[in-house]
C-alpha cells in the first residue's frame, strides 16, 4: 500500500498563517463557545430579554473591573484544580465523574483540621505548618476516595462511571451526617449546616489589600504546569498515558496496568480533594452543605473544553470562572436568571464533544484523535 | 463480445480510499461454473473488489453486470437478490447466537410475528446435508470449531439461494485436508450450477483448483490466465512484478545453550477451558523452532503464557537460566525476551502514540531514556532516528503517531523496538499476518538473522510454508498439545497436515 | 439467570424485610408489614425498573447510555410541566391533564435519546461523554426553565407553583385487590402497572421476534449484520430512541405518580441505579427487574423505618439514621459492580462505533 503523506512543509505568509490557525487546536473550541453563546442568545431573547445587554454585563462583571478580575481568579482557582482532576483521569483513560464527591469531602476533612486541630493540640500553629496540614488533609482524603473505585476498576473491572458516581452519592451523605451532626457550627443561633469557621493560621493570606483574590490562585497554576510535567516528561506520566491509549500494549510492554489505574485515580482525587481544600482555606474559611454541588459536571466541562490539556484546562477555567461571576452581575443588570450560564455551559460541552457539529457547520477538516472510555464496560 | 456463458461482469471499477487508490479501472468476469481464482498479495485490491461486487462498498467509477444486465448493487440486500453470496475472511457470525439464528438473520421466517425456529432449523438440516456441509442448527456458532463455522457462512448463502459464491481467503483457518475437504465441496457446488469466486494469496492452491486466475496488483488488473499456462514462480513475479524469491535464503543452524525450557505447561482460556494441556518444548540459542497447526489448537494462549500476560495453571517455565513461571511481562523482557505479538495493532504499539515512544515502549523507565523519574527526550529522539534509519521504517519524522504509518512499516517499528534490544529469545506470533510480499520477505530475512546471530527463536505461525520455510525443527500443535516434533529438513507438507489435523494416533 | 445470582437476590430481599418485620412487629402483625414492604418496594422499584429497561434496549443494540438520569430528570420535568399547562392553561380536567403529561414524559425521553443517539452513532462521539453531555444539558434546561417559569414575577404562571393536578390515581386488579391483606399488593398506580407488563413485553420482543434478533445481532455483531443487509444505524437509532421513550416513562413516575411536583436534581442516581440493575441482570428484563426489586427493597427498608422509628432497639440506633440508611441502594449498587455476584457478560460490540 502507498505511504501516506503525513507532514506538510510548513507554509509561508498570510495563507500559511491562516492555515496555522484553521489547524490549529483552539480554534474547535473557540467556535464552540461562539456558537453556544448564539443559541444561547436565541433563548434569552425568546424568554424576552437583550442578547447584547446581557452578555454585556457578563463581560463587565467577568473582566470589567479590578474587583471582577479577583472574583474570577477566586472562583477559578477551584475550578483549575477540579479540571486537573478530570482530565488527568481521561489522559489515564478514566472517567473521573466522582471530582464533586472527591471535592466535598476533601474540604470536609481540610475544614476539621483547620478548626479542630488548634483546640486539640492546645496550642497556636504557625500558619505554614497549619495550611500545610489542613490542605494536606484535603487531598489525602480526596486521593483515597478516589483510590477506592480506582481499585475495584483495576482489579474487580467494575466500571468507574457507576462506581464514583456511587461514591458522590456516599460522599454527599456523609458530608450531610457530618454537617448536621458532629461537624456542625454550634454558635448560638446558628442554624445552617456548615463546620465552624476554621483557625486563622489555616487561612490562606490574600495576595492585594481589599481583594479576594488569594494565594491559592497561584498555587493552582503552579499545579497546573506540575501536571503538565508529571504527564508529559516523567515516567509516571509516559505510564499513565500509555495506559489510557492502549492498555493492551501497556501491559505487553510491562508496564503495571492495575497499579498505574489506581495510581490515575488517587492522583485525580488528590487533585479534586485540593480543589475542595482551596474553597475551605482560601474563600469561604469554613465548609457549608450544597457548596460542592455542581462542580463535578463543571470539571467535567472544562477538562474537556480544555481538551484535557493543563494549559487548556486553565484557560477553560477561567472561562468558566468568569462566567459564573459575571452571571450575577448579567443578573443583576438585566434580570436575565443567572442559570442561562448552565445552560450556555451545557451547550458548550455539547459542541466540545461532539466536535463534528462545529465542523460541520463551520466546514473545517481536522484530524482529532478519538477518546475512548468505553472499554471494560460491564464487566 | 458475447459470451454467454458470463454470469457476472465488473467493468471499469474504480474505488478510493483517502490516500489509497484501491481499485483503477478493474475489469472481472465470471463464467458460470466456473472457479475463478482472484489472486494478489495482501493490499492488492482483491476484497475491496469483492465487497463493491457484494455491496458492502459503493464504487466511484464503473458498472456491475449480471447475466449482461447491468445492475445497481447498493447494499447486500441487492446482491443477495441477484444470487450473490459472500462467505468472508473474518467470518460474518454472531458467536452467542445459534446456527440457525445466524441462518436467518435478516431474512427471517416467522409464524405470527413470532420467529418460526423450527421450520428454519428443518431447512438447514436439509440444505446443509445435500452439500455435504452437515451442521447442526440448534448448536451456539461460539462452541464451533473454526471449520465447521466455516459451512455455516456456506450454508447461510446457501439459504439464500446463492448462484453466486464469493469465498474470501477461506482456506487461511484451515489444515491442509480440511482445504482439500473444501475444494470438494466447491466442485459439487460447480456441477450443480453454482459460479464461484475464489480470493486467496495462497500459490500453491491456485494451482490445485482454478478454472481462471485473475491477477491483481497494486489495485490493478495484471492478467487472467488459466493454470496450464502457469506456474507458481509465474504467478508469483505477476502479483509482486519482479522475480520473487521463493525459498528463503538460510545457513545452516548452529544451535547452543537450552534458552527456552516449557515443562508440562497447563493453561485454562478466559472460560475456563484448558486450552493447553500439558506441553514440553525447549528452544536453543541459534536455532528456530516453529510451531504449526491451526489457528484456536491454543497457540494463542502459550504465547500469552510465555509473555507473561496469562497465568499458567500448572507447569514451569525457564528462560534463560531463570525461572519465570507465573512473572509479569517485565521481569521477563528483562530476562531477555523480544516479542512480536500476533495482534500488532492491539497489543505491539500504541498507535495515538509517537514512533518514537512507541520505540522505547518497553524501556523508557531505564537509563539512558529516563533518569530516576524524569524522561531524557533527547536520548529517545536519538533513539528514534537510529532505528528509523536502522529498520529503514517510512515515516517522515519520528514524531508522526503510529497510526498513520502502513501496516508492513507498523511492524517494523515492532522489530525494531524488540530486537534492537539484548535479547536472548525471540518469540514471533504469526510475524507476517496481513503483510505485503517486500515486507515479508524482510521480516523473514530479520528472523534468520536474528537466529545466525545466536538468538532462539520460537515461531508460531498458521501459515506452514512459513513454519517449514524458516524452522530448524518443527513442532505441531493440536488441541493444546504438542502432537509431533521433527527436524524440518525431514518433514513434509503432506505429513505435516495430517498432524495438524489429528489424524495421526 | 444463575442460582448464584437468584440466590443473591433471595437472600437480600429476605435480610431487608427480615429487619423491619423484626422492628415493626411490636406494632403491626408481621403478615401486614410484609405486604405493606412488598407493594412498597413494587411501586418504588418502578423508575428503575423502567431506566434498566431503556439501558437494555440502547445496549443491546450497541450503544452505551449513561444518560438515563438526564433523560427521567428532563422528563420528570417536561411531563409535568405538560400536565399543568393542561390543567392550568387549558382547562382540562386532573386525570386528562396528567396522561397527557405522561406522553410528554416519554417525548421527551425520546428526544433526548434522539440527541444522544445523533452523538453516539452519527457523530460517533465516546458514548460515556455523550451521556454525560445529555445529564449536564438535562441538569441546566430543567433548572433554568423550573427558575424562569416558576419563580420569576411575570412569567406565564405569576412566579408561583400552581397547584398541580395531583398524581395518577391507584388501579385495583380486580380480584387479586379484593384479597384481605395482602391485596394491597395489587393496588398500585398505572406507570408501575406498566413498568412491569413491559419488562414481559421486552423479553419477548427481544428474544422472540425479527426486531429482537437483529437488535442483538446489531449489538454482538455489527458487521455480521451488515453483510446480511440490515441497517445497522437504524436499528441503534431506533432502539435508542425507545430506550429513550421507557426512561421519559421512568420520570413520568417522579411527577405524576409519585410526588405532584418537581424538585431540581429529584431524580438522585435513580438513573445511574438502573445501569446497575441491568447490569447484574445480565441485560436481560427478567433479571433486570430482579435487580430493580432488590433495590426497591432497600429504599422501602428506609421509607418504612421512618414509620417504626420509636421501636427501633438502642442497639440498632444507627438505623434511625436515614443518612446511613439511605446510603444502602449504593453500596449495594458498587457491589454488585464487583461481580462478587457473578460474572456478567456484556454485548460484545457494546459501546462501539460502528465504522464501514
Amino acid at each position: 500500500m502507498p505511504e501516506i503523506d503525513t507532514k506538510q512543509a510548513p507554509q509561508s505568509g498570510l495563507s500559511g498563517i491562516i492555515k496555522e490557525a484553521i489547524n490549529s487546536p483552539l480554534l474547535v473550541p473557540l467556535l464552540a463557545i461562539l456558537t453556544a453563546m448564539v443559541v444561547g442568545g436565541v433563548i434569552i431573547a425568546m424568554v424576552g430579554g437583550n442578547p447584547f445587554a446581557a452578555y454585556l454585563g457578563l463581560a463587565q462583571g467577568a473582566f470589567g473591573s479590578f474587583k471582577a478580575l479577583s472574583e474570577t481568579a477566586v472562583w477559578a482557582s477551584p475550578y483549575i484544580f477540579a479540571g486537573l482532576a478530570v482530565a488527568l483521569a481521561f489522559k489515564g483513560g478514566l472517567f473521573n465523574i466522582g471530582a464533586e464527591g472527591q471535592l466535598a469531602l476533601g474540604a470536609v476533612t481540610s475544614a476539621w483540621v483547620g478548626y479542630a486541630l488548634p483546640d486539640m493540640l492546645g496550642i497556636t500553629l504557625p500558619p505554614i505548618l497549619h495550611i500545610s496540614l489542613t490542605i494536606g488533609a484535603g487531598i489525602l482524603a480526596g486521593a483515597l476516595w478516589a483510590a477506592i473505585p480506582g481499585a475495584l476498576k483495576a482489579y474487580t473491572g467494575g466500571h468507574e462511571v457507576i462506581n464514583t458516581i456511587m461514591m458522590n452519592y456516599i460522599a454527599l451523605n456523609m458530608v450531610s451526617f457530618l454537617l448536621n451532626g458532629p461537624m456542625k457550627d454550634r454558635t448560638p443561633g446558628n442554624v445552617i449546616a456548615r463546620t465552624p469557621e476554621i483557625a486563622e493560621s489555616a487561612r490562606i493570606p490574600i495576595i492585594f489589600e481589599g481583594l479576594r483574590v488569594h494565594w491559592g490562585f497561584v498555587l493552582a497554576l503552579f499545579i497546573a504546569f506540575l501536571a503538565w510535567w508529571l504527564l508529559w516528561k516523567t515516567t509516571v506520566g509516559f505510564e499513565i498515558r500509555t495506559v489510557g491509549m492502549n492498555p493492551d500494549a501497556a501491559k505487553y510492554a510491562g508496564i503495571n496496568v492495575k497499579r498505574t489505574i489506581v495510581l490515575t485515580m488517587a492522583l485525580s482525587g488528590l487533585l479534586a480533594g485540593m480543589a475542595g481544600a482551596i474553597e475551605v482555606t482560601g474563600l469561604n474559611y469554613r465548609h457549608e452543605l450544597g457548596f460542592s454541588i455542581g462542580y463535578g459536571f463543571d470539571a467535567i466541562a472544562i477538562a474537556l473544553l480544555g481538551k484535557t490539556h493543563p494549559l487548556g484546562v486553565v484557560l477553560a477555567a477561567i472561562l468558566f470562572a468568569g462566567m459564573r461571576n459575571g452571571g450575577t452581575r448579567m443578573q443583576f443588570l438585566t434580570q436575565i436568571p443567572v442559570d442561562i450560564i448552565s445552560v450556555i455551559q451545557a451547550l458548550i460541552l455539547l459542541f466540545v464533544a461532539a466536535d463534528a457539529i462545529i465542523r460541520y457547520i463551520y466546514r473545517i477538516k481536522v484530524e482529532e484523535e478519538r477518546v475512548t472510555l468505553t472499554r471494560g464496560w460491564g464487566g | 463480445m458475447t459470451d454467454n456463458n458470463i454470469i457476472l461482469q465488473a467493468r471499469g471499477v474504480t474505488k478510493r480510499f483517502p490516500g489509497v487508490l484501491a481499485n483503477d479501472k478493474v475489469d472481472f468476469d465470471l463464467k458460470k461454473g466456473e472457479i475463478h481464482v482472484l489472486l494478489g498479495e495482501n493490499g492488492a485490491g482483491k476484497t475491496t473488489l469483492m465487497n463493491i461486487l457484494y455491496g458492502l462498498y459503493h464504487q466511484d467509477e464503473g458498472e456491475m453486470l449480471v447475466n449482461g444486465v447491468a445492475v445497481k448493487v447498493d447494499s447486500p440486500n441487492d446482491s443477495i437478490a441477484l444470487g450473490i453470496g459472500m462467505v468472508h475472511q473474518h467470518f460474518m457470525l454472531v458467536p452467542v447466537f445459534t446456527v440457525a439464528e445466524n441462518v436467518m438473520l435478516g431474512d427471517e421466517t416467522t409464524r405470527r410475528g413470532i420467529l418460526d425456529r423450527k421450520t428454519v432449523s428443518a431447512k438447514v438440516k436439509e440444505l446443509s446435508h445435500q452439500h455435504g456441509l452437515d451442521v447442526d442448527p440448534e448448536a451456539l456458532v461460539g462452541q464451533l470449531p473454526v471449520g465447521i463455522q466455516q459451512r455455516v457462512e456456506i450454508v447461510k448463502t446457501l439459504y439464500r439461494n446463492a448462484q453466486i459464491l464469493i469465498l474470501d481467503e477461506p482456506t487461511a483457518v484451515l489444515t491442509p485436508q480440511e482445504a482439500d475437504e473444501l475444494f470438494v465441496i466447491m466442485r459439487g457446488l460447480t456441477a450443480r450450477g453454482v459460479s464461484i469466486i475464489f480470493i486467496t494469496h495462497k500459490l500453491k492452491e491456485v494451482l490445485a483448483v482454478a478454472d481462471r486466475i485473475t491477477v491483481m496488483r497494486s489495485g490493478r488488473v495484471v492478467g487472467t490466465v488459466t493454470p496450464e499456462e502457469m506456474n507458481e514462480a509465474k504467478l508469483a513475479s505477476m502479483m509482486v512484478g519482479r522475480e520473487v524469491i521463493l525459498k528463503v535464503k538460510k545457513g545452516e543452524a548452529e544451535p547452543k545453550e537450552k534458552i527456552l525450557i516449557v515443562e508440562n505447561l497447563e493453561v485454562q482460556d478466559d472460560r475456563g477451558v484448558e486450552v493447553v494441556r500439558g506441553v514440553s518444548f525447549e528452544v536453543r540459542e541459534g536455532e528456530i523452532l516453529g510451531i504449526a497447526g491451526v489457528q484456536g489448537n491454543g497457540q494463542t494462549q502459550l504465547a500469552e503464557v510465555l509473555t507473561g500476560l496469562r497465568l499458567a495453571k500448572k507447569g514451569s517455565i525457564f528462560m534463560n537460566g531463570k525461572d519465570v513461571t507465573g512473572k509479569t511481562p517485565r521481569p521477563i523482557i528483562e530476562a531477555g525476551l523480544a516479542h512480536i505479538p500476533e495482534d500488532r495493532q492491539r497489543h505491539g504499539l500504541v498507535l495515538g502514540d509517537t514512533v518514537a515512544d512507541n520505540l522505547v515502549l518497553c524501556t523508557y523507565y531505564q537509563p539512558p531514556f529516563a533518569k530516576w523519574i524524569v524522561i531524557q527526550q533527547e536520548a529517545v529522539d536519538a533513539n528514534a532516528r537510529k532505528l528509523i534509519e536502522e529498520y529503514d521504517v517510512r515515516t517522515p519524522s519520528p514524531f508522526v503517531l503510529t497510526s498513520k504509518l502502513s501496516g508492513g512499516n507498523q511492524q517494523k517499528v515492532i522489530v525494531a523496538r524488540e530486537l534492537s534490544r539484548d535479547v536472548k529469545l525471540l518469540i514471533a506470533s504469526q510475524p507476517t499476518r496481513g503483510l505485503d510480499v517486500g515486507s515479508i520477505e524482510y521480516i523473514h530475512k530479520e528472523i534468520i538473522a536474528m537466529r545466525d546471530r545466536g538468538i532462539g527463536v520460537l515461531l508460531i505461525s498458521a501459515e506452514l510454508d512459513e513454519i517449514m520455510a524458516l524452522s530448524d525443527r518443527i513442532a505441531v500443535m493440536y488441541r493444546g498439545q504438542i502432537v509431533t516434533t521433527v527436524d524440518a529438513k525431514k518433514a513434509t507438507r503432506e505429513e505435516l497436515g495430517l498432524w495438524m489435523a489429528g489424524s495421526h494416533a | 439467570m444463575d442460582w448464584r445470582r437468584f440466590g443473591f437476590i433471595f437472600l437480600v430481599i429476605a435480610v431487608l424485610f427480615g429487619v423491619v418485620v423484626a422492628i415493626g412487629s411490636k406494632a403491626d402483625s408481621p403478615v401486614l408489614i410484609i405486604t405493606s414492604m412488598l407493594a412498597t418496594t413494587i411501586a418504588v422499584a418502578t423508575p428503575l425498573t423502567l431506566g434498566a429497561l431503556s439501558g437494555i434496549f440502547c445496549e443491546r443494540a450497541g450503544v452505551v447510555n449513561i444518560g438515563i438520569e438526564g433523560m427521567m430528570l428532563g422528563a420528570a420535568f417536561f411531563g409535568w410541566l405538560a400536565a399543568i399547562y393542561m390543567n392550568t392553561i387549558f382547562g382540562f380536567a386532573p386525570l386528562p391533564s396528567l396522561l397527557i403529561g405522561v406522553l410528554f414524559a416519554m417525548l421527551s425521553g425520546g428526544l433526548f435519546a434522539l440527541l444522544h443517539a445523533v452523538l453516539s452513532v452519527t457523530y460517533k462521539v465516546d458514548q460515556i461523554i455523550g451521556g454525560t453531555v445529555i445529564n449536564i444539558l438535562a441538569v441546566g434546561v430543567t433548572g433554568f426553565l423550573n427558575r424562569q417559569l416558576f419563580f420569576e414575577k411575570g412569567s406565564i404562571f405569576g412566579g408561583q407553583v400552581p397547584h398541580a393536578p395531583g398524581v395518577l390515581p391507584r388501579i385495583q386488579i380486580p380480584f387479586l385487590a379484593d384479597i384481605p391483606v395482602a391485596g394491597r399488593i395489587f393496588d398500585q398506580q398505572p406507570i408501575t402497572i406498566a413498568a412491569i407488563l413491559l419488562v414481559i413485553i421486552a423479553h419477548y420482543v427481544l428474544f422472540y421476534t425479527p426486531w429482537g434478533l437483529r437488535t442483538r445481532a446489531v449489538g454482538e455483531h455489527p458487521r455480521a449484520a451488515d453483510t446480511v443487509g440490515i441497517n445497522v444505524a437504524f436499528m441503534r437509532y431506533a432502539n435508542v430512541v425507545i430506550g429513550g421513550m421507557l426512561a421519559g416513562l421512568g420520570g413520568a413516575y417522579f411527577t405524576l405518580e409519585s410526588v405532584p411536583s418537581f424538585e431540581p436534581l429529584m431524580t438522585n442516581g435513580r438513573g445511574f441505579i438502573s445501569l446497575a440493575a441491568m447490569i447484574f441482570g445480565n441485560w436481560s428484563p427478567f433479571g433486570a427487574w430482579a435487580a430493580s426489586l432488590v433495590f426497591g427493597t432497600a429504599q422501602a427498608l428506609q421509607i418504612n423505618l421512618q414509620f417504626y422509628r420509636p421501636l427501633i432497639p438502642d442497639q440498632w440506633a444507627f438505623l434511625q439514621n436515614s443518612y446511613i440508611v439511605g446510603l444502602a441502594p449504593y453500596i449495594l449498587t458498587m457491589l454488585i459492580l464487583t461481580g462478587i455476584i457473578g460474572k456478567t457478560t456484556p454485548p460484545a460490540a457494546d459501546g462501539v462505533p460502528y465504522e464501514k
